[in-house]
Order: structure tokens, then sequence, then C-alpha cells
């Protein structure tokens, strides 16, 4: 019994679709951004002097990558209405890949700071530098350079994940496809067209990675 | 002030020790820098002379006896750490210029953060100093595009943008190729030339005999022998000093 292709659904759904890319991306660039502060955060807190707070760092950290994505956006969603905030959907996924990507980012950006040759920061403090000036303008830059790919391929990492937001039903391209799917059937042609869809996207993002990176990140080094 | 500044102490250290763990670093060190003085530091490697000179700025901390610099006692504290680096500038073995910015950046980062000048005034007192360790012209570039010696000018302009009360050197020339190695004492003896004071970690007995006022020399973490240039070079008391000078000039 052969399966025949009948992409008409697709076709059909298709500028939905385009509005879940753009979903999509709203959730991925959003989130990135919450990560990379939460990530600069982080390091900076738990270089920080304050005891409690570098193991509230550390904690948070571990919380994060030993548990599932999916909890953890369920657990946004369920537990912030507990202490009285009620947020729609795309907000609080926004919210979960940001902490969840910033966690991943917190241990990216530290090796980029521990990457930091010793001398760097004693030239900021003999110049009388305060510690926090010696991380935000003679670290901060050097370390993201020096970990830049992995953020990179972090973000991606992240991109891709906001598919599991279709859990708490955010918009987003995942969620779309469901929808086309449960009224069509037609499981393969839509999840073969998202397929392509995310690939898409991701390239693109790779892409303006790869341009930011070159203009932030353009200073020569020996 | 009063009007005998030139001959009152700017640093002095009294009664210094400190350990590395079980490793006793510096014994008992008593050093006295006057306004306007350059001292060479010297000895064999691991005899603390580079510990000493960080200790001023507090790159390293003491575990007993007592540091003044400017009037100021040092302690742990931030507020006095920060006061005492501002008015102390240093120069290492390795230049340490961050590699993310011009020359202009990194000569105008710390005036603008610490001083709170303002980016002109910044940006005008650095290219003073960058002309006067002639490297003016390279004020646009990054440091991996300059030569060692090049560098090395850099960071002593990037001290001097601080306007410190004096200037410590670590070793200075210690990592240049030979033909760099007189462009940056050249630098150094134009600063001593107009009243710099000088706290100098070198093996540049040149520069020793030409500039300093007096030649301090050290081993095992404590301080052996110091005199003028002329009497610690033609007749050193120390046998251990005798020796460390035999090795040395026999290589000039």
């Amino acid at each position: 019994m052969g399966y025949t292709l009948d992409f008409q659904p697709v076709i059909a759904g298709l500028p939905d679709l385009l509005k879940g890319c753009a979903g999509t991306l709203l959730l991925a660039f959003s989130g990135m951004i919450l990560s990379l502060a939460i990530g600069i955060g982080g390091v900076a807190v738990r270089g920080s002097s304050v005891r409690t707070a570098r193991w509230a760092v550390i904690a948070f950290v571990e919380l994060i990558r030993n548990t599932p994505f999916l909890v953890q956006i369920y657990f946004v969603f369920f537990a912030l209405p507990l202490v009285g905030i009620r947020l729609p959907p795309t907000p609080t996924a926004i919210i979960a890949l940001g902490l969840n990507g910033g966690a991943y980012a917190i241990e990216i950006i530290r090796g980029g700071v521990q990457s930091i040759h010793r001398g760097q920061i004693e030239a900021g403090l003999a110049l009388g530098l305060p510690r926090r000036d010696i991380f935000r303008f003679v670290v901060l830059r050097p370390a993201l350079r020096a970990v830049y790919p992995s953020l990179t391929g972090q973000f991606i990492m992240l991109t891709l994940t906001t598919s599991i937001a279709s859990a708490i039903a955010a918009y987003e391209l995942t969620s779309v496809a469901k929808l086309i799917e449960n009224e069509s059937f037609r499981s393969f042609e839509v999840y073969g067209t998202i397929t392509l869809l995310y690939l898409l996207m991701s390239w693109g993002i790779m892409q303006a990675f790869g341009l930011v990176g070159r203009r932030y990140f353009d200073y020569p080094v020996k | 002030m009063s009007q005998a500044s030139s001959s009152e102490a700017l640093i002095t250290m009294s009664g210094v020790d400190k350990w590395y763990g079980d490793f006793h670093a510096l014994k008992g060190v008593d050093l006295e820098v006057r306004r306007g003085e350059k001292i060479v530091l010297c000895g064999p490697s691991g005899s603390g002379k580079s510990t000493l000179i960080r200790c001023i700025n507090h790159l390293e901390t003491i575990q007993k006896g007592r540091i003044v610099v400017d009037g100021i006692a040092l302690d742990d504290s931030a507020r006095v750490v920060d006061a005492v680096r501002r008015e102390v500038g240093m120069v290492f073995q390795s230049f340490n210029l961050f590699p993310h910015m011009t020359v202009l950046e990194n000569c105008t980062l710390a005036p603008m953060r610490v001083r709170k000048v303002s980016p002109a005034d910044a940006k005008a007192t650095a290219r003073k100093y960058l002309e006067k360790v002639r490297i003016g012209e390279q004020a646009n570039k990054y440091p991996a595009q300059l030569s060692g010696g090049q560098q090395q000018r850099v960071a002593i302009a990037r001290a001097l943008c601080m306007e410190p009360k004096a200037m410590l050197f670590d070793e200075p020339t210690s990592a240049l190729d030979p033909e760099m190695v007189k462009e940056v004492l050249d630098t150094m003896i134009g600063l001593a030339r107009e009243g710099m004071t000088m706290v100098c970690v070198t093996h540049e007995m040149g520069f020793a005999r030409q500039v300093a006022d007096r030649v301090v020399f050290m081993a095992d973490g404590e301080i052996l022998e110091a005199a003028e240039p002329e009497t610690f070079f033609k007749n050193p008391q120390n046998p251990r000093a005798r020796t460390f000078l035999g090795e040395i000039l026999a290589h000039h």
C-alpha cells in the first residue's frame, strides 16, 4: 500500500508556517539576549567575593543543566502563576529559554574568562581599575571572542529548542505545524517541510553570528 | 609638602615578610625610596625582586611589616589599595597591553574610569605621552600590530597617563628581542632624567650604571647590599653579590 504525497495542506498553510517561523525567531532572539545577559551577569557574580551569591549561581547552573527543558518550561508555566505572575505562553517560553540558555552560557563564558591571561587582570589592577571595570572593559570582550564558536553553537541549539515551547502552545513553528497536521493528517509532508525551515533558520542564524563576530571581534591578535 | 620634598621617602617598606605557603619569599625587607630616586633591584632569579615590587602596589599581599606609599599605609582594604595604585604605575615583562583596544584606547581607559578625566582630556594626555615614548603615529593600531619594543613603550605611556608619582618596572626588557632593548631603555632613561621616581627590576647593568641612584642586591628574599652603582659594581661587599656580578658581567 503506497503512500501518496500530498503537499496541498502544506501549501495552503504556508503563510501560517512562515508566521510560525517569525514566532520561532522571536523566541530564539529574545531567548538569546536573555541568555547572554544571564551568562555575562552570572559569570560576573560567580567571580565576586560574595560567597552566597557565588553558590547561588553554581546551584542555578547545576539545576538547569541536570533537568529536562520540557520540565523547566512546564515549571515556569505553572509556577509563575503561583507567585501571582500570569504571562501568556510566548513570554513564558522566552523566560524559560533564557534561563536554560543562560545556564549553559555561564559555563561557556566562564571558560572564556578563565582563558584570559592573568597579566591582563594585573595590568588592570596596576592601573587602579576597580574589579568590575576590569571584568567589563579588559576581560569580557577577549573572553567572548575566545568562546564565540561555542556560544554560537549553544544559540543554534537554543533556536532548535524553541520547538519544545509548543508544549505550552507558545506561538512558534512547531505549534503551527501541529495544527496543520491535526487538520490534514499529512504528518510526513508537514514535518518534512518544517525540518527544512528549521535548517534554513539555523543556517541563517549561523551566518548572522559569523557577521556579528567578524565586526565585534575584529581586532588583530598574534 | 615640605620644601625638602626631594629627599623625603615616597615609598617605605619596613620589616616586610612574605610567604608563599612554606616558602619564605621576602625576609624582613627594609627599603626606602626617596622622591625622584631611581633604584635598580638586581639579584639571581627567585631572589624575590619581582615579589618585592609587586608588594608595593599590592599585586602581592604581605604577611608582616609595613608599606607606606606617598603617606598612605597599605592595608588590604580596596579603598587604600586603589588609592596607592592610582599613584604608582607599573610596567610588566610581558607588556600586558589590552589586545582588543587600540594603543590610544589602552592609554585612555584608566584615566577616564579611575581619574574620571573627560574623553577629550584623556586623549590629549595619551597623545602627549605617546609622543614622549616616540610612538605617537601608532595611536590607532592594535597591540598585535606593533613590535615588542613598541608595545613596551606603549605600556610605559599607558602607565604615565595616570600621572603616577612613581613607576615600577618588572624586568621590562627581558621579553624583548635584543635589538629592541635599547629603545625601551632609552625611554626609561628619558623618564629618569625628568625626575620620575623609579624602582626597576632589571639585569641591564649598563642602565643601572647610567641612571640608578642606588643598586639594591637581593638573594633568597633578603636585601644583601645597597649602594651607589659605582661602589656596587667596582667593589661589591657581599660575596653573593660578587658572584652574581661575576656571572652577569662575564656576558657583557
